[in-house]
């Protein structure tokens, strides 16, 4: 390997990237534009689910029950109506995701002591916040039932009873269970799979449709300096691009920090090789432009996204689509994103999904190594 | 004899139902501007590429500079510089950025870069063009662009494919004046054309057809071989002439040189009278027939004729 062969082709390329707005753009603004869209636009959070009620008694006790609802940052209570039709058409028409049929007899059977069935209706076209919205619907009625029995066996003094067990939950790394600290950090993961598949693979072919590769072929350069003057300057750019998304992250959407940055560094290096190798070996397989950014956005993009568990926990994933994911180098970076900014873990930690994407990195190097020929047809 | 630059034995190269190469022969001596001749389809590019070590050929060999192109492809890229047919450098650097991009590729030194680049665009007129982007170059300013960078290094041979092709007259004469200044200096050149006169400039040149090599000498001697002579017919109507003596006896071919219709014929003193009683006969107006000596397109149309013949029997 010649350093110096090496570097002219790094330097051509370079010079080449800072010709091209189009590149140029592509690296400066897919961070930023990544990072608004996905941390303000994707939020798994299901908070003020909107609520209509029907309240048939309109007693003290349904009042009660109500406000536990409307004083809940999970629920909105939009509306109290008085017909069933109008709760219905409510929820055809989306007004609400929840409503809520309180019986003409609740504080009655409350009273006696008698069990009370509260109907609860749910919007179920959206599946996420249909579970949520029950489950948080079942909590809150069910502590406001705890009230009322503790109440129910003063009155008919019996001894007063604490429950026996009982649960106190604390979430850990994400204590406030926000979404955006799930989303942001995996965004980076994102960015890198775009810019650097998307301009790598671009790079070599390139040069077989301009017909610069011909001559290229006849020098005496080799084809290790080939693919490593040209992943150099995008390898740069990658990092750049992965700094400036943490910077994003932690500064504007005040994700925390925790880890190490050396960690940080060397995933993200790793990854980077591997996703440039991916990029070259489509770029040198197609030899087309147009080919090989289709097939980079559907090989890299796509799946970084879907199959990562940057959106979906892959353990949530049907079983059969489970083994893809372990294709997909993203899903390995994204462990150590998260661990990195919201566990604050080290590098010993990381040694899984660190050696998974070393193994990956260099397979797909040596892809394009043995792909790459420098040989017409 | 001294030894040869370039040997090409047997050599075959087949494309998917087409047969480029079909046991192709022929020597270029040390210092020789060689020219392979032929129309499109004829197997110039193939035996170019093959020659720059990029393509793999499927039976034969050649040597260049004494390397093996089938086993050490990689060891003739020190030895060559390659001009391929289609323009090769990057439009998107300037003059200078290209050529310091093969400079550092062949290792040459920044001292050696920087007088051989003066002296090379100097003289091919485009000294002050050197921070101007290639792809704004016009198309003769390219080819010699693309000159100057393979010659930035001292190559022992001089692939060049088709390159003055799509190039204006005078640029032309600009490459062929760089090409003979070359050969003062060791240089061995061979050229690929479709230009029949410019095969005429070349040393020794090849006649391919089909992939076939038809002949091999110098333009001098490849008139001289072929039997036969050729009678030119400068007429106003020269369409009306060539169709009307196409089929007439003792004519084996007709091309169309200009306002001229150069008919080959077994035997010039003989024929002509007929001829042009034939064209008087028809009302054909022409103003001289004579008998001139052939020139490499007569002969190589003639060549080719005599091929497809061979082929067809």
């Amino acid at each position: 390997m010649n350093l110096r062969r090496l570097l002219a082709i790094s330097r051509k390329e370079v010079i080449q990237v800072l010709r091209d707005t189009r590149s140029l753009l592509i690296v400066l603004l897919m961070p930023l534009m990544l990072m608004s869209v996905l941390g303000y636009g994707v939020n798994l959070d299901t908070k003020h689910i909107r609520v209509f009620a029907l309240d048939e008694e309109g007693s003290q006790a349904s009042q009660d029950l109500l406000r536990r609802f409307q004083s809940s940052e999970y629920f909105d209570l939009v509306a109290i109506v008085t017909d069933y039709r109008a709760l219905a058409t409510a929820l055809d028409d989306g007004r609400c995701q929840l409503a809520i049929v309180i019986p003409y007899d609740f504080s009655a059977r409350l009273h006696d002591g008698r069990p009370v069935n509260i109907q609860a209706l749910v919007d179920g076209s959206d599946n996420n916040t249909a579970e949520l919205a029950i489950g948080y619907a079942q909590g809150v009625i069910a502590s406001y039932g705890a009230v009322v029995q503790a109440e129910y066996l003063r009155k008919s003094h019996a001894p007063s009873v604490n429950p026996v067990l009982s649960v106190e939950p604390r979430t850990w790394f994400n204590e406030d269970l926000e979404s955006k600290n799930f989303i942001v950090p995996g965004v980076a993961a994102i960015v890198m799979a775009v810019v650097g598949v998307l301009l790598t693979s671009l790079t070599v072919a390139r040069e077989w449709e301009r017909g610069t590769m011909e001559q290229l072929i006849s020098t005496p350069v080799t084809s290790l300096e080939i693919i490593i003057g040209k992943l150099l300057p995008y390898f740069a750019l990658g990092m750049f691009d992965t700094a400036a998304c943490a910077a994003i992250a932690v500064l504007w959407f005040q994700v925390p920090f925790r880890g190490s940055l050396i960690a940080l560094s060397a995933g993200s290096g790793i990854y980077l090789i591997a996703i440039l190798g991916l990029g070259f070996w489509i770029s040198v397989a197609t030899k087309q432009q147009l080919a090989a950014s289709q097939i980079g956005l559907v090989t890299a993009f796509l799946p970084s996204f879907l199959l990562s568990g940057f959106t979906f926990p892959i353990d949530q994933m049907p079983a059969g689509v489970q083994p893809f994911t372990y294709f997909i180098a993203a899903r390995y970076y994204i462990v150590i994103l998260k661990s990195v900014f919201l566990r604050g873990i080290g590098v010993s930690f990381l040694a899984g999904p660190l050696i998974a994407l070393v193994i990956y990195a260099s397979v797909m190097v040596l892809l394009a190594k043995l792909s790459f020929r420098k040989s017409l047809a | 004899m001294d030894e040869k630059t370039v040997v090409v034995r047997d050599l075959v190269k087949d494309f998917p139902g087409v047969r480029a190469i079909d046991h192709l022969s022929f020597d270029v001596a040390p210092g020789e501007i060689f020219g392979i001749v032929g129309p499109d389809g004829a197997g110039k590019t193939t035996t170019m590429r093959i020659l720059a070590g990029v393509l793999a050929p499927d039976g034969g060999g050649a040597t260049v500079a004494r390397c093996d192109v089938v086993a050490d492809p990689e060891g003739v890229k020190n030895l060559i510089s390659y001009m391929p047919q289609r323009f090769g450098l990057y439009e998107d650097l300037t003059v200078d950025e290209n050529i310091r991009f093969y400079a550092d590729l062949f290792g040459v030194s920044r001292r050696d870069r920087e007088s051989r680049a003066g002296e090379l665009l100097k003289s091919c007129g485009m000294s002050e063009f050197r921070g101007r982007q290639a792809g704004k170059l016009s198309g003769g300013m390219k080819q010699k662009l693309g000159l100057v960078c393979a010659l930035i290094h001292t190559p022992r041979v001089l692939l060049l494919d088709e390159p003055t092709n799509g190039v204006d007259p005078v640029s032309r004469r600009e490459f062929w004046v760089m090409l003979y200044s070359l050969v003062g200096q060791g240089v061995t050149v061979v050229n690929s054309t479709a230009y029949l006169d410019e095969a005429e400039r070349c040393h020794r040149v090849a006649l391919l057809h089909q992939g076939r090599l038809l002949f091999c000498d110098s333009p001098a001697r490849l008139k001289s071989r072929l039997q036969g002579s050729v009678v030119s017919i400068v007429s106003v109507e020269a369409r009306r002439v060539r169709d009307e003596l196409a089929a007439a006896e003792g004519v084996s071919s007709v091309v169309l040189v200009g306002d001229a219709v150069h008919l080959f014929v077994d035997d010039a003193e003989r024929r002509i009278p007929d001829l042009s009683a034939r064209l008087i006969g028809r009302q054909i107006p022409f103003d001289e027939i004579v008998r001139v000596t052939p020139s490499i397109e007569d002969l190589f149309v003639e060549a080719v004729r005599k091929d497809s013949t061979r082929v067809a029997a």
